[in-house]
């Protein structure tokens, strides 16, 4: 075979590699967009049904047998009072847990059980956060169908982002930092006290916001311990007129939720729980889609900022 | 003569001690809601499996445990899990690699760190709205494509459960394969191979542990997923493997038992904590997997 022969046929073969490597990235920049586009049909889709039904009367009605004064009053107040309990706990504890982890652990078998568990954990689906919280909290502690048993589970549920968060945004920062504090004589809290976690500051706000979106829209271990319930009332007030101002009271009380009372309105029939259900929904995509923007932002004016 | 700062230095070495003791009862904290998670599960479960004799599990064909005449056939459910599963992995699986292998072969990088955290996003939709998609949304438009599909079905839970585990394949997936060294790639580019070859033949197979952990998690995700299905697969248990019918997964019958009234000890509550069982056996085993694959590749690297 003459040499100029087996250089065309090279050079076609080449040519259609390059033309399959072209279709390829069309396919690919096509199914990227398409992909996209399914969030966007999907907060259009809610918006077309829901957003007649946005108004002050809906934000401050308690949902009703009637559809067209039904509102999530009450929703919303018990999420913002769920997501105290879970902020609460959570966030300490799981930073707790990154720290411990991250900087004192001593690498053996029960560190790397822990951290295998951790890893699990993270996967365990949230249905079963809802059970233990039945079984133990519900039951075992006897803090009934309240806020706190529920707040209690979903905490339980992103305590492993907010370790993980943690975890990694310590990773970040170079031995050098740590070895110099110890030079000067700190301890290892102070290490961490006055250095760590400031510098760490901006990756472990990013978790704790991807977490808490997390729990706003989880419905499934709050409808497990039995939270599906007609709620038109508000939980006692945190702050009281009177000595001592401040009561708990509403840690105790039955509540309902913006995902649990969307739920509620697409399992009815007719098309007006179901534009209510639209509404909530907005509400809840309006909720998790800018903590999740936010995120996003923090995370990389973190990455911005700091050159190490 | 003594040192000046002597005495603050015990005052900080007395907090070390405390605050180490507070921090490692944070790290106790993951260990104590795991072991939560496994004895409720196991202590509240026990009353049923040992009034049920466990062949009966594997033999019945009906998962009636509320009835009178009560069935046990835990493949009713077991089989609504695997449809709609299967149905989520075969739009995850294929969409979420080829977005992958695009994201990190073929994409400029500017465009993938605007997109990736948009895909990422597909994640964090609440599962309730996913589910009220699939059952206003999808299921009419696939009724008027195949009129006989009922107002509950597995195949539109099951696709919209798809499109929520993209971000898990796709995300793990371009990570494992941006992670395989730019030398593999020289090396098959050098020989004359194209972009797409490369990609399928020197990259995808290096990252494979990578991307077999992000299509297990995915697995396991689509596993325990519950406000979809049960929203749009139905609630009624059905031992049928057709995507086209309505049937309750293992987590649909946990919520629709939920639903109603539900006393402490009775057979209803001690039956979803055996579902719960059965489900964190199955989801613990592929996270098991998913964790064993990842590291297997992170020590490849």
């Amino acid at each position: 075979m003459p040499a100029s022969q087996n250089l065309r046929k090279q050079e076609a073969r080449a040519s259609r590699r390059r033309s399959i490597d072209r279709w390829f990235g069309r396919i690919g920049f096509l199914v990227t967009l398409g992909t996209l586009g399914v969030l966007a049909i999907l907060l259009l889709n809610l918006a077309a049904s829901g957003l007649t039904r946005i108004d002050w009367q809906f934000l401050l009605s308690f949902p009703s047998r009637r559809p067209a004064e039904a509102g999530i009053l009450s929703a919303w107040v018990g999420t913002i009072l769920l997501m105290m309990v879970t902020a609460s706990v959570a966030v300490p504890l799981g930073v707790a847990a990154g720290i411990y982890l991250e900087e004192y652990a001593p690498k053996n078998k029960w560190t790397d059980f822990v951290e295998i568990n951790i890893s699990n954990l993270a996967g365990v689906p949230s249905i079963l956060y809802g059970l233990m919280a039945l079984g133990l909290f519900v039951y075992q502690f006897r803090f009934g169908q309240s806020i706190l048993a529920g707040g209690l589970a979903l905490a339980c549920l992103v305590l492993p982002i907010v370790i993980v968060a943690t975890r990694e945004a310590l990773r970040t920062i170079p031995a050098s930092i740590r070895e110099a504090a110890f030079a000067l004589g700190a301890t290892r809290w102070q290490a961490v006290w006055h250095h760590l976690l400031p510098y760490s500051t901006g990756g472990i706000a990013t978790g704790v916001i991807l977490a808490m979106s997390r729990a706003i829209g989880e419905s499934a271990p709050l409808i497990t311990i039995g939270a599906l319930t007609f709620i038109a009332f508000l939980p006692p007030a945190p702050i009281l007129a009177h000595a001592p101002f401040i009561s708990f009271d509403w840690l105790f009380s039955p509540f309902t939720a913006l995902p649990i009372q969307m739920f509620n309105w697409v399992s009815r029939p007719g098309e007006e729980f179901q534009s209510n259900a639209a509404a909530a929904g907005l509400f809840l995509m309006l909720i998790t889609l800018s903590m999740n923007g936010a995120a996003i932002l923090l995370r990389r004016h973190a990455q911005r900022n700091i050159k190490w | 003569m003594s040192f000046p700062y002597e005495s603050s230095r015990r005052l900080d070495k007395a907090i070390e001690r405390v605050m180490v003791g507070i921090l490692r009862v944070g790290g106790w904290a993951s260990v104590l809601v795991t072991f939560g998670i496994v004895i409720t599960l196991v202590t509240e479960s026990w009353p049923f499996f040992k009034a049920v004799p466990v062949g009966r599990l594997f033999t019945d064909r009906m998962w009636t445990p509320l009835f009178l005449e009560p069935q046990y056939g835990i493949g009713a459910l077991l089989a609504g899990t695997l449809v709609t599963t299967g149905v989520a992995l075969c739009v995850a699986i294929p969409l979420g690699t080829l977005l992958a292998i695009y994201l990190s072969e073929f994409a400029e990088p500017r465009f993938r760190e605007v997109v990736k955290p948009m895909l990422e996003l597909l994640s964090a939709v609440p599962t309730v709205v996913y589910g009220y998609f699939a059952l206003l949304t999808l299921t009419p438009l696939l009724q008027k494509i195949y009129p006989d599909l009922p107002q509950f079905s597995m195949l539109s839970a099951g696709l919209i459960m798809g499109i929520m585990i993209i971000p898990y394949v796709t995300s793990l997936g371009e990570d494992s394969m941006r992670s395989v060294p730019m030398l593999l790639r020289e090396g098959a580019f050098a020989l004359g191979d194209g972009k797409l070859g490369v990609a399928l033949r020197v990259v995808f197979p290096g990252a494979f542990s990578g991307l077999a952990s992000a299509y297990v998690l995915a697995i396991s995700r689509a596993v325990g997923e519950t406000m979809i299905v049960a929203i749009a697969a139905g609630l009624q248990p059905r031992f049928t493997l057709n995507p086209l019918e309505s049937a309750a997964t293992v987590t649909a019958f946990i919520v629709q038992v939920s639903l109603g009234d539900l006393p402490h000890g009775s057979i209803g509550y001690q039956s979803i904590f055996a579902a719960g069982a059965v489900l964190f056996l199955m989801t613990l085993g592929f996270n098991l997997a998913g964790h064993i694959l990842r590291r297997r590749f992170h020590r490849a690297c």
